[in-house]
Parts: C-alpha cells; sequence; structure tokens
C-alpha cells in the first residue's frame, strides 16, 4: 500500500488520500474506495529541530551525585579517622562507606523527594551487596592462582609424585603427578556408577509418576545436602570396617559416588521436567512405544541440560576432600592401581601439603590447590558452553545438521518408494492388492502413558 | 492390545459405532495403560535404578545408625549432655554437647553473614542488573558454588584470618559486653590487654565468614529463582500506581519472595552445618562448649570426625558413627524443612496473577 507523503513544514493541515491500494482488501477491485482522511498537528514554523528522547533511566546528575559522594565519603573519613577509635584498612573502608550513603541521601535529596531518595539509597546498597559478593569470589580464585603460580612455574611439578622430595626440598623436585591421576581415577569411577544410575533414575522420576516416584524424589532433594563426611563415613563403615577391604581408591569413588549421585539426580531430574510434553505427545501420536520416546525424543532434547549437570556433579566431586580423606588413605607416591593401596587426589594433597609449616610445602600446596582450581573452571566453562540453553533450543550448527538429517530422509523416502513403485510395475502379482508405499512402523500400536507429573 | 486393534481396523471388521441419541452417554473408559515388550523391560529397569537409588540413600542412615548402636546403648541420653570426647578410656566419657554447640554456632555465624550478601546479590541479578550481564552474573554465582572446599580452606586459613583479627578485637572491645562477643583474657578497659592476635585466630567467627562464602552461592541461587518467578501483572501494578523500583521490590518481589528466602536460607544452612574441612584447616578444635565466637578455639561435628577417625578403637569408631549420626539427623531435618518451603512457595499460591 502506497504511504502518504505528508510535508510537514507547512503546518496545520487536511489531506485528503485516495489509496487505491486499499481497496483491494475488500475483494472487489473495481468498488471506490473511501477517501481517508489524515489530520496533521500544527507544529511552529520556527521550532528547533526535535531532539530523540532519551528513555534510559541513567541521568547525568547521578554519576555527578555518586561521584561526589564518593569524593566527599573519602575526605570525610579521611578526617573523622583521627577521632574515632578505629583503625586498620577494613575500618577505614567501612567508614567511608558509612559516609558515602549518607553523603548521597543528602546529595538525592536536594533534588528528589522522600520515597525516591530511599529508593536510590537502596539500589546502591543492593549493588555493592553483590559487588562484594563477586569481590569475594575472584579474590578467592585469584588469591589461589597467584600464590599457587610459583609451583607452577616449575615444569617436574606436573610429572613427578613426592616420593624424592622431601620437606626441605626446593620446588624443582617432586610434583603432584600421583595426585592428578589418583583425582582421574577416583572421577572416573563415580562416573561410571552416577551416570547411568543417575539418568536412569531421573527418567524414572519422569516416566512412572506415582506415590512411590514422590517419595524417591523427596529423599533425593534432602540427600543433595548430605554432609559430604556423612558419605565417607558411610562408605569407611561398610566398605572398610565390615567388608575388611583396605583404604584405597575404589573406597574413595564410592564415596564421591555416594555423595554425587543425589546432586546429578536432582539436576537431570529439572532438566528432564523442562522437556515439552507435546513433544512427547507428538511420539507417543507417532504410535512410538515409551521405551522409544524416551530414547529418541525425551533424552536428545534433553541432552544439552543433562550434560550440564553431569559436569557440574563432576565438578562437585573433583574438589570433595572429606570422603577421600576418610578412604583413600595417604601416599607420597604414585599408585595407578585404584583397587590396592593408597591413593591421593588434588584436594586431598593440597589439604596435607600445607598442614605443613614448611613454606616449599604450602607452596605445593597452593600449587595443587591452583591445579584443582584450573580443572573446575575448565568443567565449569565446559558445561556453560554446552549447557545454558532451554531444551529444545537448538544452536544454529544442531539447525542446520536436523535440516540435513531430514532432507537425507525425504530422500530416503522417496527412494524407497519409488524402488516399491518399480517392483509393482515388473512383478504385477495376480489378485493381491496394492500395497505401493505402505511402510509398517515399528512399535505401532504402543500403548500411551500420559505423563501425570 | 495394540497389535490386535490394527489388525481389525486393518480388515475392517471394526465398524465404529455411532452415539445412538436418546442413550445415557456411555460412563467414561478407565484408561489404564499396560506397557508391553520392550517398555515393560525399560519400565522394569528405571524402576530397579530407583529402587537402587533409594536403597543406597536409606543405607546411609541405616549403617550409621547399626554402626551407632554400641556406642549410643553405653552413652545413652548422656551422649546428648557430656561435653568431652574420651571413648576409650571410660564408660560414657564422650558426648556430642560440646560439637553441636560448636556446630549450630558455626552455622549461625554464616547464615548471619551470608543472608543479607545472598539477598543483596539476589535481588541485583534479578531487578537491578542490566539484561545483558545477567547471564553471567548467575554463572558467576553458580561457580562460586562449584569451588572446591578446600580452596575456601587456604584462602581463610592464610589470607583471612591474618586480616580479620582487627575486627574481631574491635568488636570484642566495644560489644564484649554481650556476652557471645565476650573473650576471656580481653578486658576491654585496660588497652594494653587482648592485643595478641592468637587470642582472635582459629575462631568460630573466621570459620563462620569462610563458611558463609560457601553457602551465600546456594541461598542467593534460590532467592534469585523465586524472586524472578513474581508475578509481571503485579509488578507493573505496583510501576502504575507510582512506586519507585525499590516500592515495587518492598510491595511485590520481596511478599512474594518470603517463603524462597527462609527455604534457601534453611538450605544454606543445611550446608553450612555439614562442611567439613575449611572447617577443619581453620579451628583449633577444643571438646568443650566455646560459645565465644570470637574466642580462638572451637568445634564441630564434622572436624571432630575428620580429627579422630583414624586413631579410635572399634568402640571409639562407634562413637565417631554417632557423631555423624546426629549430624546427618540435623541436616536431614533443616533440609526437609528448607525443601518443602521453597517447594510451597514456588507453587505460586496466594497470588492472583
Amino acid at each position: 500500500m502506497t504511504v502518504p507523503i505528508i510535508d510537514l513544514s507547512r503546518g496545520s493541515d487536511i489531506v485528503d488520500v485516495t489509496d487505491s491500494a486499499l481497496g483491494d482488501r475488500g475483494g472487489s477491485p473495481t468498488a471506490p474506495a473511501a477517501p481517508l482522511t489524515f489530520v496533521v498537528p500544527a507544529v511552529p514554523v520556527d521550532a528547533p529541530p526535535q531532539r530523540r528522547r532519551s528513555v534510559s533511566n541513567f541521568r547525568r546528575t547521578d554519576t555527578l551525585a555518586i561521584g561526589g559522594s564518593v569524593l566527599a565519603a573519602f575526605a570525610l573519613s579521611g578526617l573523622l579517622y583521627d577521632f574515632l577509635p578505629w583503625n586498620g584498612a577494613l575500618g577505614f573502608v567501612v567508614v567511608t562507606y558509612v559516609c558515602f550513603l549518607g553523603l548521597y541521601a543528602l546529595v538525592v535529596s536536594f533534588d528528589e523527594s522522600g520515597p525516591a531518595v530511599r529508593d536510590r539509597t537502596i539500589a546502591v546498597v543492593v549493588q555493592s551487596l553483590a559487588f562484594v559478593l563477586l569481590l569475594a569470589l575472584v579474590f578467592v580464585i585469584a588469591y589461589t592462582l597467584i600464590r599457587g603460580w610459583q609451583a607452577l612455574l616449575h615444569s617436574n611439578f606436573f610429572v613427578q609424585d613426592m616420593q624424592d622430595a622431601g620437606p626441605l626440598d626446593g620446588l624443582d623436585v617432586g610434583g603432584i603427578f600421583h595426585a592428578v591421576v589418583g583425582t582421574l581415577w577416583m572421577i572416573s569411577i563415580a562416573l561410571l556408577i552416577t551416570i547411568p544410575l543417575g539418568l536412569t533414575c531421573a527418567v524414572f522420576l519422569n516416566e512412572i509418576p506415582g506415590r512411590f516416584t514422590r517419595f524417591v524424589r523427596t529423599i533425593v532433594e534432602a540427600m543433595t545436602a548430605l554432609p559430604s563426611i556423612i558419605a565417607g563415613l558411610f562408605v569407611y563403615a561398610t566398605f572398610i570396617l565390615m567388608l575388611g577391604m583396605p583404604k584405597s581408591g575404589l573406597a574413595a569413588a564410592l564415596a564421591i559416588s555416594v555423595m554425587m549421585l543425589p546432586i546429578i539426580i536432582r539436576a537431570a531430574d529439572v532438566v528432564l521436567r523442562l522437556v515439552p510434553s507435546s513433544l512427547k505427545e507428538a511420539s507417543y501420536a507417532m504410535g512410538a512405544g515409551q521405551w522409544r520416546t524416551v530414547w529418541h525424543v525425551t533424552l536428545p532434547t534433553a541432552r544439552s541440560g543433562l550434560a550440564t549437570a553431569v559436569i557440574l556433579g563432576t565438578a562437585r566431586g573433583v574438589g570433595e576432600t572429606s570422603p577421600v580423606l576418610l578412604t583413600a588413605g595417604f601416599t607420597a607416591a604414585l599408585n595407578v592401581n585404584p583397587l590396592t593401596g593408597p591413593m591421593v587426589s588434588l584436594p586431598l594433597e593440597t589439604f596435607e601439603l600445607v598442614k605443613s609449616p614448611e613454606p616449599n610445602l604450602i607452596a605445593r600446596g597452593f600449587g595443587c590447590a591452583a591445579v584443582l582450581m584450573l580443572i573446575v573452571l575448565i568443567l565449569f566453562i565446559a558445561a556453560r558452553m554446552i549447557g545454558g540453553r532451554g531444551p529444545g533450543n537448538l544452536t544454529n550448527r544442531q539447525r542446520q545438521k536436523r535440516v540435513r538429517q531430514s532432507k537425507r530422509d525425504v530422500e530416503r523416502f522417496d527412494a524407497r518408494v519409488e524402488a516399491s513403485a518399480r517392483e509393482a510395475m515388473k512383478l504385477p502379482p495376480a489378485g493381491a492388492p496394492t500395497t505401493s508405499g505402505h511402510i509398517a512402523y515399528a512399535g505401532a500400536g504402543d500403548t500411551f502413558t500420559p505423563n501425570q507429573n | 492390545m495394540g497389535t490386535m486393534t490394527d489388525e481389525r481396523v486393518a480388515s475392517g471388521t471394526v465398524i465404529p459405532s455411532a452415539p445412538i441419541v436418546g442413550e445415557p452417554p456411555p460412563a467414561p473408559r478407565t484408561l489404564r495403560p499396560k506397557a508391553v515388550g520392550a517398555d515393560r523391560i525399560f519400565r522394569g529397569i528405571i524402576r530397579l535404578s530407583g529402587i537402587a537409588v533409594l536403597v543406597i540413600m536409606g543405607a546411609v542412615g541405616l549403617f550409621l545408625t547399626f554402626r551407632a548402636w554400641q556406642a549410643l546403648s553405653v552413652a545413652g541420653i548422656t551422649f546428648l549432655t557430656t561435653q568431652g570426647w574420651n571413648p576409650d578410656a571410660g564408660r560414657g566419657g564422650f558426648g556430642i554437647a560440646a560439637v553441636l554447640v560448636g556446630t549450630v554456632l558455626i552455622g549461625l555465624t554464616a547464615i548471619v553473614i551470608a543472608v543479607p550478601l545472598a539477598t543483596g546479590t539476589a535481588l541485583y541479578i534479578s531487578e537491578y542488573a542490566p539484561r545483558r550481564i545477567q547471564r553471567g552474573l548467575v554463572s558467576l554465582v553458580d561457580l562460586m558454588a562449584a569451588v572446591p572446599s578446600v580452596v575456601y580452606g587456604l584462602w581463610g586459613f592464610f589470607f583471612l584470618q591474618g586480616q580479620i583479627t582487627g575486627l574481631s578485637r574491635w568488636i570484642a572491645t566495644w560489644f564484649g559486653w554481650i556476652p557471645i562477643f565476650s573473650v576471656d583474657g580481653a578486658d576491654p578497659s585496660d588497652p594494653l590487654s587482648g592485643t595478641s592476635p592468637t587470642l582472635y585466630t582459629s575462631s568460630t567467627f573466621i570459620c563462620g565468614i569462610v563458611v558463609a562464602l560457601m553457602v551465600t552461592p546456594i541461598t542467593c541461587s534460590v532467592m534469585r529463582e523465586v524472586f524472578s518467578q513474581a508475578p509481571p501483572g503485579e509488578r507493573e501494578g505496583a510501576y502504575a500506581l507510582g512506586a519507585t523500583k525499590w516500592g515495587m521490590v518492598r510491595s511485590v518481589v520481596l511478599p512474594f519472595g518470603k517463603g524462597g528466602m527462609i527455604g534457601g536460607t534453611m538450605l544454606g544452612l543445611g550446608r553450612a552445618l555439614g562442611e567439613t574441612i575449611a572447617v577443619f584447616m581453620i579451628i583449633s578444635f577444643i571438646p568443650a562448649i566455646q560459645n565465644h565466637v570470637l574466642q580462638s578455639g572451637g568445634s564441630s561435628v564434622s572436624s571432630l570426625i575428620a580429627l579422630r577417625y583414624g586413631d579410635s578403637t572399634a568402640f571409639g569408631t562407634s562413637a565417631l558413627m554417632a557423631a555423624g549420626l546426629a549430624l546427618f539427623i540435623m541436616t536431614l531435618i533443616v533440609n526437609f524443612i528448607a525443601s518443602s518451603i521453597v517447594a510451597r512457595s514456588r507453587s505460586g499460591a496466594g497470588t492472583e496473577a
């Protein structure tokens, strides 16, 4: 449709527009179109050119108020500090912050009313609380990495064990290779146990509704906060004391599994619950059974979320010290067999190293913690890259892959229909009904179970 | 059942019966899905995995009780009232009165510090932060929950301990008249007494700060989730009535998220009670009730277990299991209450939108 162009500079005006294109919508192009009338508001001729209004909440006075308050707070607390019974950097920061809040409220109250002053002040408080928390996080991580850096610079730190390194030896002897191997063994065994069991249990919680399922879910949710030392104590009581097995990597892996299992189940349960039920119902409507629906629809749809659940569980399991402390024993030598002999993991090695007063051992401990922290960071970033999308939300690449797959399917179907048609033409069976193009689907007619969660 | 129906439909023997006018409508069919073939095996397997998980989780409680029985039957009720921990020497010379008080004090200190931080961060992420950085902030808070406890312990022991004694001394000097903040050996009227930093290191307070950093992300993520579920209709209603952002938060978001705030706090408390390695690294263990949070020395159930598991006799191990059982029951109760509060608050009951 054509848009009437109106010259705004002419002042108030009434424009008659006969738009023939609009008439098409009636279905009969020959019908006379009703004239449309636009009323254009008057614009003064000498008006300054209109500027686009800023709809942002941010104003220059806000910045000035904050900046001015900060400066004034520093000055004031510097002055006050001589009279107040405080000392140390922390006290100065607290006094400055309190002064800043008071001054900021005062500055805002010059041109705002009471509720607005409260609003601004509380916004500043909320933002600084969040800032403090994130600062603490960054600081904890950075502190570990920086103090561990010294040990990480030595390449032997990664390839040797602590067998030959005495307490007084420098950082150029000995390393944490045995702890890395131990961690890998423990987490691998734990994953071997928790991934199949955890994921099937999560599927169970979603696929078979009922009172028993609710009970299992309640127990699992309560167990997610199971103190990790209790998991260690449990394995210590059963595996080591009752079955008489020695402390080993396997025992530690079992303890880690007990701790990780509820975490993985709960995270996977949440992800599976988010799978759109329309997808599942579509699958049932196509005649697929429950098992086929879970395998071909539910699990692939939730794949990224499930991967995230497993990786985050792994990150928690890798860093646990107390279950390993009770069940793995301690050794300075490399042990590659998880079934016999004591084994060390990275967090346990860190813990044992920093108990010593020797500066070199403490430096090693920080190095060990830095390696552990890097592993957790890598796992975490991997989890964020894989997951973070809702089920069914595909990346571009996944979408393209699906389109290609679908194209191949169509070609395959066409080829099949063509082949069966050619066959039917080649040997026309006497008296038999033609069944060209009929494909029997496996699983057709299986029962439909509505998801009652 | 499925295949038979198919065949009948295919051969045309079943004529769909049209509803006959005048007859009462047929009673609704009872739909009882019955699994066949592969589905039956599948349902069997997943049901089995559910039972297996239940058995494992139940075994934790059962075995702890079983192992603890020997000690509990000797100690009886004195297990809850005795302060010392000397199971190997005599009959009943051990109990969890001291470690239980220590555990609760560490947990409460952590919660007092964690709740304002978590509330502020959750409000910031859900209400104040620009939309672009929201997801990043959520990831950072989640990362904070994934940082191993031994790393927090290192930070607390090597960094925080040296920095925080000034604050401890300041609180002890000015608020020492409150019993919980008093420190034996520090006299507020005498500026020279209590200046030694060792009086304030390895205290419940320092443990509480470190544990607070560990539980804040859990509390924060529960709160954030509940806050972001506050009904948009009521939010806009508040704005339409002229509320400022804080007015809207106070009258819509906070009342709506109250259940989640309480539940998240209790979930955090449950985590704080069970924290082991960071507490064990920092605290200097004393087996007596230490209710001065700022003073050096303290105790917790988990650090008792970590300290004594190696050198105990069979009876001593049984006593440790009893202590573990007490911790287990305590965290389980806290968690049950927490998750029921959170679950109720998420149902959206009590809101119109």
